[in-house]
């Protein structure tokens, strides 16, 4: 009975909505607390260069300086890996990058705090920088971090299958290098982390830690602050306010939550610090510009042989998620078609520039973005329809991929169908005018991580549920929900599940002193295993009610049924949901009603209660179940856990944990694009978006993830590109980082697929990130299908449009930027506190304003 | 900098207030008189995040001098709801997921409460120009379009109950 719900499956504002539209919900920077100072960083201007001393005694004598604190103040390492602890909160002996964190002052003021800033005299002696990744892998001396030999973080290498046999026997070989430049989350929210310590009224000093951040992962963020500061983890209590998005941006522990916590211990007062724009355009952590060299072999039915890749990515500075990222690149190569071979090469490379990390797709979409492009090149040579290419290549689940990838459920070709029967794809591909054109791609995610990124047997999810007389169910999660409508879905499961209404609901979230651990909001993983955590604490509650209930019912715990707020022998109905149940007309009509008695009624207790009630009953409502089962067990809780099955971790190999996951979103998708061939525009006109979400708890925020993955995708197609010269960003704004604005954003038909997952909770699986991948080669395609050229480089802009359309007619190249490369300029020096290039710099094209006369004698 | 007496009048209520004279409009509101609805989301007026209505016409608080606001009636999003209750256009973003991560909403409140007083029954294309001086980096507009058609068919319904 698949529509047998009450709760999910249908659409609902999320429980925070009001909050969020009238302005009273709180973000992090919306908070203050008595006496708070405010804290500003000091950033360091070069992209390489070692601190020789750094003298802060001018800055500590500004009236309202209370403290200012440098690397010194603590030295100890972190990182989000545990491969991975490279970054200090502020550097100790070394910058790496234009943005790096040297010191922070707090004061009563931002302005003050920001005038000390300027009283801060650091000593730099300039290193050699390294900004284009292929450049940097061949470095042996001055390396970024001493024990990375090449600049290298990491590199696999991986063969599943026989790959050289595959392409020796194939029947055709398509071969091509792809790149997909930087782009960064912007989430609307700055960061902002408010650090508060309290005295111990034992010792006198400064005892517990309290801090209020912009994070999707608070337990790590407590277990850094721990390792940085020196406390022991049960000392710190982290709490997430509501955040302002993440993206990823927010999925690792950034510098400026720890200086804060560094910074109130300082001024032993509390502290808060909040990124400006520009400053989140330096923490970064984004989508590395990624170069993907990539070969597959078919053969002439169009079923896929092997797939050779390697993967460079230009991870910036710091460690970060890069050894995940890049292993991401190559598993996930797998479990979305069939492909018997693969080979996988990939390198994570060090650069001095900000550091790069998780981002919505994690280390999926630039790959993705390489073989559906390179899909439909093979389909064109083929003479095959490029939906027809991939329905030859599926999967035929339940299945176990060459590289160790579970599939279980697989809604792919259902989503395929879906999107070719709407966009009308077979009578209208290839069949538009001139200059319009429909493309198409899939793509696919994991639903979390099978493994977590600390090594344990921990569950990565555990919920409370506590129940009390009052009959409200108050549910204690880790869950972060970061808009995406975590706290709404825990609140669903749980009200399904013990037939309550959801206005009985109150959902405590992502405290650390308050909710059971919860690894955080990432790789898609919260509906999953939270979902499941809360599905199984709710089942616990619900099995104790059950027993109470039945005594008083008289009847086997079994048949008792939880629906629209009461408690029914099942029994005594027909069990067929033909027969009204008591409730019924109360959820097709208005919500039920919280309590059926007067107030007070129940607080005077039970034995009122049962003389009011002699007799078995038929039926109880929510509330006097929750009384009859106080009364019976002392206590009404529950708590659940989950960890993802050992079927699902994956195979043995080094670097297998990643990729792995107990279940894969599926996502296939068209465009309708048209190209001004004049000015190299390219514009969106409709996407249709078909999502295999497993099943869908709220429809409409499911739809809005999916049409948010795309917009997303879109940007990164079209107009979102991090632009570095000599280690600088050209664009940290939100104006020059072109994201969509609403008069850019096409329409985008979301459309649900439903595959039942058999081990999500009610079947179902991620919805947030997986649709985005398939987006950016959908639109490169469908460029191909409007004007005939294969762009292999993103995003889309109108100039590499026109290149590529002077190419086809074979016309000279315009080359409005020779010779300037922003990520490989030769040497750096200081020169009038600016940057500027020692030897022959960039070239400038002639009508270039910023073209420089020789200097005569000066370094040309 | 040495601070001056000044007389705000936000949400309909006076308040007198002793700030810098350079002091922004949005920091006054969210610092001096705890409104942090209105956001701030980026340092050059690009987002949108802080709209506030000053004399009904929609203004960006984080480049405008409070100083230069006295007189004039400024709303915030924490004036736009209406008898206690939700405004219908803030009801229609809960329902048809017009916001998400909620950061750019208020906004958003702003921009379409002055829209929907100057276009009662704007076209999807005057919406969309509309909203385009406010950024949001998670729905992708489309569910708000949706909520704000919602909003007007709300707003229709209330006002022939009205009558």
């Amino acid at each position: 009975m698949t529509n047998d719900y009450s709760i999910i499956g249908k659409s609902i504002a999320m429980i925070d909505a009001a909050g969020k539209t009238t302005g009273s919900g709180k973000y992090a920077d919306d908070l203050s607390v008595p006496g708070m100072l405010h804290g500003k960083i000091l950033h360091s201007p070069h992209p390489h260069a070692r601190i020789k001393s750094i003298d802060t005694s001018r800055a500590e004598r500004l009236d309202g300086v209370v403290a200012v604190v440098t690397g010194k103040d603590a030295p100890n390492p972190f990182g989000i890996l545990p491969v991975g602890h490279d970054e200090h909160a502020l550097a100790l002996d070394k910058v790496r990058y234009v943005g790096d964190n040297v010191a922070c002052v707090a004061a009563a003021s931002e302005a003050i705090a920001e005038k000390a800033l300027e009283l801060i005299a650091v000593d730099y002696e300039l290193l050699p920088a390294y900004f284009d990744p292929e450049e940097s892998m061949k470095a042996e001396t001055n390396l970024i971090h001493d024990n990375k030999p090449n600049n290298l973080e990491k590199d696999y290498h991986h063969v599943f299958g026989d790959p050289d046999k595959a392409f020796a026997e194939a029947d055709y070989i398509a071969e091509g290098r792809f790149l997909a430049n930087e782009v960064t989350h912007a989430a609307m929210e700055p960061h902002c982390t408010l650090a508060s310590f309290e005295l111990d009224p034992h010792t006198g000093t400064l005892g517990r830690l309290t801090v209020w951040s912009s994070t999707q992962v608070p337990y790590y963020l407590q277990h850094k602050l721990s390792l940085v500061l020196e406390m022991p983890m049960s000392q710190i209590r982290v709490i997430k306010p509501l955040v302002g998005g993440g993206f990823g941006g927010k999925s690792e522990v950034i510098p400026i939550e720890i200086i804060a916590g560094i910074a109130a211990r300082a001024a032993q007062k509390p502290v808060k610090i909040t990124y400006t724009r520009e400053e989140v355009f330096w923490a970064h952590r984004g989508r590395p510009r990624t170069i993907v060299d990539l070969k597959t072999a078919v053969k002439n039915d169009g079923s896929i042989t092997a797939v050779k890749a390697r993967v460079v990515q230009d991870g910036g500075a710091y460690c970060s998620y890069g050894v995940v990222t890049i292993l991401y690149s190559g598993a996930l190569l797998g479990a979305l078609y069939d492909i018997p071979n693969i080979q996988y090469d990939g390198y994570r490379v060090l650069t001095n520039k900000p550091a790069c990390g998780a981002m919505r797709g994690h280390g999926t979409v630039n790959v993705r973005f390489a073989f559906e492009s390179q899909l439909d090149e093979i389909a064109a040579k083929l003479k095959m329809d490029p939906a027809e290419i991939r329905r030859r290549n599926l999967l035929k689940p339940p299945c176990i991929t060459i590289n160790g990838l579970r599939v279980q459920s697989y809604g792919l070709p259902e989503c395929i169908d879906q999107i070719v029967t709407r966009s009308r794809w077979s009578e209208r591909k290839g069949k538009l005018p001139r200059g319009r054109g429909l493309g198409i791609a899939c793509s696919h995610y994991v639903s979390g991580a099978a493994n977590s990124i600390i090594r344990s047997d921990m569950p990565h999810s555990t919920v409370n549920i506590k129940i009390d007389r009052d009959g409200g169910v108050v549910i204690y999660t880790g869950a972060s929900d970061i808009g995406q409508g975590s706290d709404t879905m825990v609140a669903q499961v749980a009200a399904e599940t013990l037939g309550c209404a959801l206005s009985r609901v109150k959902v405590v979230a992502a405290d650390t002193d308050l909710t059971p651990i919860d690894i955080g909001s990432y790789s898609s993983r919260v509906t999953f295993m939270n979902g499941n955590a809360t599905l199984r604490a709710a089942q616990e509650v619900k099995k104790q009610i059950a027993a109470a209930a039945a005594k008083k019912m008289n009847c086997a715990p079994e048949d008792i049924v939880f629906r629209n707020d009461r408690l029914t022998n099942d029994r005594l109905t027909c069990g067929d949901g033909s027969v009204t149940r008591p409730g019924d007309a109360e959820l097709r009509g208005e919500s039920p009603t919280v309590s059926g008695r007067v107030e007070g009624q129940i607080l005077r207790g039970s034995l009122q209660q049962k003389r009011k009630d002699e007799g078995p009953k038929d039926s109880m409502t929510f509330e006097e179940a929750v009384v009859a089962a106080i009364d019976f067990h002392g206590a009404l809780s529950g708590t659940g856990s989950y960890a993802p099955p050992s079927e699902a971790r994956g195979g043995k190999y080094k670097g297998a944990g990643v990729g792995p996951s107990p279940a894969y979103s599926y996502s296939a998708q068209v465009a309708e694009v048209s190209v001004d061939e004049d000015t190299g525009e390219v514009t969106v006109h409709k996407v249709w978006a078909a999502h295999d979400c497993g099943r869908a708890l709220n429809p409409v925020s499911v739809e809005g993830q999916v049409i948010g993955s795309v917009w997303m995708g879109m940007g990164q197609a079209l107009t979102e590109e991090m632009i570095w010269k000599d280690g600088l960003l050209m664009n940290p704004g939100l104006l020059e980082y072109r994201s969509p604005s609403s008069v850019e954003s096409p329409e985008v038909e979301a459309i649900i697929v439903e595959s039942i997952d058999p081990e999500g909770p009610f079947g179902a699986k991620e919805a947030s990130e997986g649709s985005l991948a398939a987006t950016i080669p959908a639109i490169a395609n469908a460029i191909y299908d409007a004007v005939g050229i294969r762009l292999h480089e993103s995003p889309f802009t109108p100039d590499r449009v026109l290149a590529a359309l002077r190419a086809q007619r074979n016309a000279k190249p315009l080359n409005l930027t020779e010779g300037v490369d922003p990520t490989a300029p030769e040497k750096f020096r200081e020169h009038g506190g600016e940057l500027c290039f020692k030897g022959k710099g960039p070239k400038r094209h002639e009508s270039d304003s910023a073209r420089q006369p020789a200097q005569p004698g000066g370094a040309d | 900098m040495k601070r001056e007496l000044i007389e705000l009048r936000v949400n309909g209520l006076t308040h007198e207030l002793a700030i810098e004279p350079n002091a922004l409009l949005l920091d006054v509101l969210r610092r001096d008189l705890g409104l942090t609805g209105s956001k701030r989301g980026c340092d050059d007026s690009s987002c949108g995040a802080c709209t506030v209505l000053v004399d009904g016409t929609p203004m960006l608080a984080c480049t405008l001098l409070a100083f230069s606001c006295e007189g004039p009636e400024i709303t915030t999003v924490e004036g736009i709801s209406e008898h206690g209750s939700l405004a219908a256009i803030q009801k229609a973003y809960g329902d048809w997921g017009g916001a998400q991560c909620g950061y750019c909403t208020p906004g958003f409140m702003i921009t379409v409460k002055h829209l929907l007083t100057v276009n009662p029954d704007p076209t999807e294309e005057e919406i969309r120009a509309a909203l385009s001086g406010n950024l949001c980096r998670c729905t992708g507009y489309t569910q708000m379009y949706s909520a704000i058609k919602a909003a007007i068919e709300a707003e229709k319904k209330g006002m022939a109950a009205a009558k």
